[in-house]
C-alpha cells in the first residue's frame, strides 16, 4: 500500500497544483482531454478539478470499454447466452448494461439463461475444461490492455485441444479513436471544440508503448502526456502539457515512465498479432463508426470465434436520440449540457453509454461531482441576491 | 400381567460424517433428534428445555424494540466468523442501534438437504458462544429442510426484541445541522474477510470479520449521550456510504465528511484497491455510526474510545443543511466529491 499513498499524496498535490496556477497564462484556455475512463475516474474520485485554475477544463474522453460498446453487440451477446448451449462468461461491468428494450446479461440471467461472471479469461477456460458438453464463449471486451489476456486464453485452449471454447471478439484499437476525435469536424474544421492536448492511455500504453501516437501529436499539433492512473500522475501530466502549450511544443512525452516504454510490451503485442487483425471499421458507441477501430480473430482462428461459429449478426440499434454522449465523448457537450443527465439518466438507470460504466464521464459526474453545479448556483443566486 | 416397557436404542447423530436428509425436516423422530442433539444443545438455557414451541417472557415497563433479519452469506465460514456469529451479532446490534438492551433471540434455520451435520454443529456451537457471551438468550427457533439444490447450505432468520431506557427515542429523521458524525472503528473488514474467501477471487490476507455484538458500546455511549445522541447505525451492506445516504434522505440535511479521519486498515484499504471497490461501500458487522449533538460529542467518543470495540473510534464529519441531501467528502488529496450509494451490486450476499 505504501506504494499507492506515495502517489495519492495531498501535500504534492497541492505543491504541483500551485506550479500550474503559477504557469498557466491567464489569457489562454487550456482544454486538455484524458481519453481514459481510469483517468476519469482518478479526476472525479479525489476531486482533482479543485485543484486546478479556472481556465484549465478537463474534457472526459471515450475511454471506457464498456461506454462504447454498441447496444448492437451487446444484443447480440444476450442472444447468444440464452441458447441452452451456451454458457456466457462475461465481466461483472458488463451485466448491468442496458441493451435494446430494456434488456440486460442480468436479467437474461434472472430468465435462466446460463451467464456467469468471472474475473479472468482463465476462469472461463477453466469452465470450458470442467463442463465439455457446455459450448462456452467469453464475452471479450476491452482496450489494448485486455487483449493479451484473451490472446493467452486462446493460446492454451489451443494447447488443450478444447474444443468448446471460443470468443466473442470486441477488443477495439485507442490510437484510432484518439484519430477519429481530431479529425471530428467540431475539432479539426468548425473550430468549435477545442482540444490543445491530450492525456495518454496508462494501461494501454504498457502494452502498446508511446510511438503509436507520434503520429497524430506530429500531423494534428496536439501534445500527449502518457500518464499513469493515480491522482498524482494526472496533475502532473496536466502540468507537463500546460508547459507544452505555454512553449509551443507538440510532441509526445511520458510520465508513466516506471511502467511505459516507449516501444511498449513486445512479447505481448507479438502474441496478439498472432491471433488478431483490424476490422477495417467498427462502430464505438458514442463515436460512430472508427475506421480500424477494432479487432477480430484471424480467418485460422475462426473455429475460436463466436461471431462465426454461431453465426452472430449484429441488430442495428440506435441511442436515445435525446442522449448527448457522443457530443459529450468528443468535448462538444458536458455531461450537464444533456437533458437526460441526472433526470431521466443515472447510475441506476443508465440510458446513455457515458452513464453504464462508472469510469463514464456522465457516471463519474454524477457519481462524485454533482454538487458542483449546485454550488455554482448557490453563489449565482447570492451574487444576484 | 407384566409388559416390559422396552426403549429402543437411539442412534446418536454422526455430527462427524453424517449430512441432513429430508426427514430431519419431516416432523419425525429424526427432527426432534436433530433440534435436541444439535441446537438444544449448543444455545441451552431453560426456555428451550421445556420444549414449547414459543417461550414466555416477563415485559419490563417501558418500550419495546422488536427488529428480524435473514442471513445467506457465502461462503457461510470465513475468517473472523461464519453465518451463525452474523445471525447473533447482526440481530442484537439492530435492537441495539436504537438504544434498547437486547433481551431476547429466535432463530429459523432452512437447510438444505445433503448439508454436512458437523458445519451445523459447528454454527450452532458458534450462535451458542455468541449469545451467551452477548448475555441475549435464543429462547425459540424452528427449522425446515428443503431439497438438495434449493438453498445453499443453511440460510438462518433471526428476530430480536429489546427494552429501550426511559427517554430514549432515536429516529432516523433525527440529524440535524451541526450535529458530529462519529465512527466506531476501522471500515470495511466484514466485506474483505468475505471476500478473501469467495470462490474465484480467493486471496491471502489476515483480515478477519469485524463480527461483534455492539449493545455493551451502545449502552456505554447511551449512558453519557442519552438523548442528545440523535441516532445510531450499524452500516452493514453498502458500508458507511449507504448509511450516511440513507440518514442524510431521512433528516432532510447533508453531510460533511473527511476521507483522512475515516479509520482504514492498510490491509483492508490495499485490498479494495485491487478488487476496484471503495471501502465506503463494504460491508461492515462490528460498527457503528452515531449522529451526535455538538455538546456531547467529545464525552460520547470518549466513552466509546474507553470501550474495548470503540478504541479506534473517530469524529469523521458533520451534519450540514443541504436540500440536495448530498454527502460530500473532502479527499485525503484535497479535492471535494460525493460520496453516493452504490449502483447495482457490488458485491451479493455478504451477510
Amino acid at each position: 500500500m505504501k506504494y499507492i499513498d506515495e502517489y495519492r499524496d495531498g501535500r504534492l498535490a497541492k505543491d504541483i497544483a500551485r506550479q500550474i496556477s503559477e504557469e498557466v497564462r491567464p489569457d489562454v484556455n487550456y482544454h486538455f482531454m484524458e481519453f481514459c475512463g481510469g483517468h476519469t475516474h482518478a479526476i472525479s474520485r479525489y476531486g482533482l478539478e479543485d485543484l486546478l485554475p479556472d481556465n484549465v477544463r478537463m474534457i472526459h474522453g471515450p475511454g471506457c470499454p464498456v461506454c462504447v460498446l454498441p447496444i448492437g453487440r451487446l444484443d447480440a451477446a444476450i442472444a447468444l447466452a440464452q441458447r441452452p448451449e451456451v454458457t456466457l462468461c462475461t465481466y461483472g461491468d458488463l451485466m448491468r448494461v442496458p441493451g435494446s428494450n430494456g434488456s440486460s446479461l442480468l436479467k437474461a440471467k434472472a430468465a435462466g439463461a446460463d451467464i456467469r461472471m468471472v474475473y479472468s479469461t482463465l476462469d472461463a477456460l477453466r469452465i470450458a475444461e470442467a463442463e465439455p458438453h457446455r459450448e462456452v464463449v467469453f464475452f471479450a471486451i476491452g482496450f489494448e490492455t485486455t487483449t493479451p489476456p484473451t490472446a493467452l486464453a486462446l493460446r492454451a485452449a489451443i494447447d488443450k485441444g478444447l474444443e468448446n471454447f471460443s470468443i466473442y471478439c470486441n477488443h477495439v484499437l485507442t490510437p484510432a479513436a484518439i484519430q477519429t476525435i481530431l479529425a471530428s469536424p467540431e475539432v479539426a474544421k468548425l473550430g468549435t471544440v477545442k482540444v490543445d492536448g491530450f492525456i495518454g492511455p496508462a494501461h494501454v500504453s504498457t502494452v502498446i508503448g508511446t510511438e503509436p501516437y507520434d503520429e497524430f501529436a506530429e500531423n494534428f499539433r496536439k501534445p500527449v502526456v502518457v500518464a499513469g492512473f493515480e491522482p498524482l500522475d494526472v496533475i502532473q501530466a496536466i502540468l507537463m502539457l500546460v508547459r507544452q502549450i505555454n512553449e509551443g511544443r507538440y510532441v509526445v512525452e511520458n510520465q508513466y515512465i516506471r511502467a511505459v516504454k516507449p516501444g511498449g510490451n513486445r512479447k505481448a503485442q507479438a502474441e496478439v498479432a498472432d491471433f488478431f487483425e483490424q476490422r477495417e471499421s467498427f462502430e464505438w458507441r458514442g463515436l460512430g463508426d472508427v475506421p480500424q477501430g477494432a479487432l477480430r480473430l484471424r480467418e485460422e482462428y475462426s473455429h475460436y470465434d463466436a461471431e462465426k461459429r454461431f453465426g452472430l449478426v449484429t441488430p442495428a440499434s440506435k441511442d436515445n436520440p435525446a442522449c448527448d454522449c457522443g457530443a459529450i465523448l468528443r468535448g462538444v457537450k458536458r455531461p450537464t449540457d444533456c437533458k437526460l443527465f441526472g433526470t431521466a439518466c443515472t447510475p441506476d438507470t443508465p440510458m446513455g453509454s457515458c452513464m453504464v460504466s462508472s469510469e463514464g464521464a456522465c457516471a463519474a459526474h454524477w457519481t462524485y461531482g454533482r454538487f458542483r453545479e449546485h454550488a455554482k448556483t448557490k453563489e449565482i443566486e447570492r451574487s444576484v441576491a | 400381567m407384566n409388559i416390559a416397557v422396552v426403549k429402543p436404542t437411539r442412534r446418536k447423530l454422526d455430527l462427524r460424517n453424517g449430512r441432513v436428509d429430508l426427514s430431519h425436516g419431516a416432523g419425525g423422530r429424526a427432527m426432534g433428534q436433530l433440534i435436541e442433539d444439535i441446537f438444544h444443545t449448543a444455545f441451552d438455557n431453560d426456555w428451550l428445555r421445556a420444549g414449547n414451541d414459543q417461550s414466555a417472557f416477563a415485559v419490563p415497563a417501558g418500550r419495546m424494540v422488536m427488529t428480524t433479519d435473514g442471513y445467506v452469506v457465502s461462503p457461510l465460514f470465513f475468517p473472523g466468523g461464519n453465518i451463525g456469529s452474523l445471525a447473533v451479532h447482526g440481530t442484537i446490534n439492530d435492537v441495539a442501534m436504537s438504544g434498547a438492551k437486547p433481551l431476547y433471540l429466535s432463530a429459523s434455520f432452512i437447510i438444505e438437504e445433503g448439508f454436512p451435520l458437523a458445519d451445523l454443529a459447528k454454527i450452532a456451537d458458534t450462535m451458542g458462544a455468541a449469545s451467551r457471551e452477548a448475555g441475549v438468550p435464543i429462547i425459540t427457533g424452528d427449522t425446515k429442510v428443503v431439497e438438495r439444490g434449493k438453498a445453499d447450505g443453511v440460510f438462518i432468520s433471526t428476530a430480536g426484541v429489546g427494552i429501550l431506557p426511559e427517554g430514549i427515542d432515536m429516529r432516523s429523521n433525527a440529524a440535524r445541522p451541526g450535529d458530529c458524525v462519529i465512527v466506531s472503528g476501522s471500515i470495511g473488514d466484514h466485506g474483505v474477510a468475505v471476500m478473501s474467501k469467495r470462490e474465484n477471487l480467493e486471496f491471502d490476507t489476515d483480515i478477519l470479520s469485524d463480527s461483534a455484538a455492539l449493545h455493551t458500546l451502545t449502552a456505554a455511549m447511551v449512558a453519557v449521550g442519552g438523548p442528545s445522541i440523535r441516532l445510531m447505525r450499524d452500516p452493514t451492506r453498502g458500508g458507511i456510504a449507504a448509511t450516511l445516504n440513507e440518514i442524510a434522505h431521512q433528516s432532510s440535511v447533508g453531510f460533511r465528511i473527511d476521507e483522512e479521519k475515516i479509520p482504514l486498515k492498510p490491509e483492508v484499504a490495499a485490498a479494495c484497491e485491487f478488487l476496484g471497490l471503495d471501502p465506503l461501500n463494504v460491508a461492515n458487522e462490528g460498527k457503528l455510526v452515531a449522529i451526535v449533538a455538538p455538546e456531547v460529542a467529545d464525552a460520547v467518543l470518549a466513552a466509546m474510545l474507553a470501550h474495548p470495540l470503540g478504541q479506534e473510534a473517530a469524529m469523521i464529519g458533520h451534519v450540514v443543511e443541504d436540500p440536495h441531501c448530498f454527502v460530500q467528502m473532502e479527499t485525503s488529496f484535497g479535492g471535494g466529491r460525493i460520496v453516493d450509494w452504490l449502483s447495482g451490486e457490488q458485491l451479493p450476499r455478504i451477510c
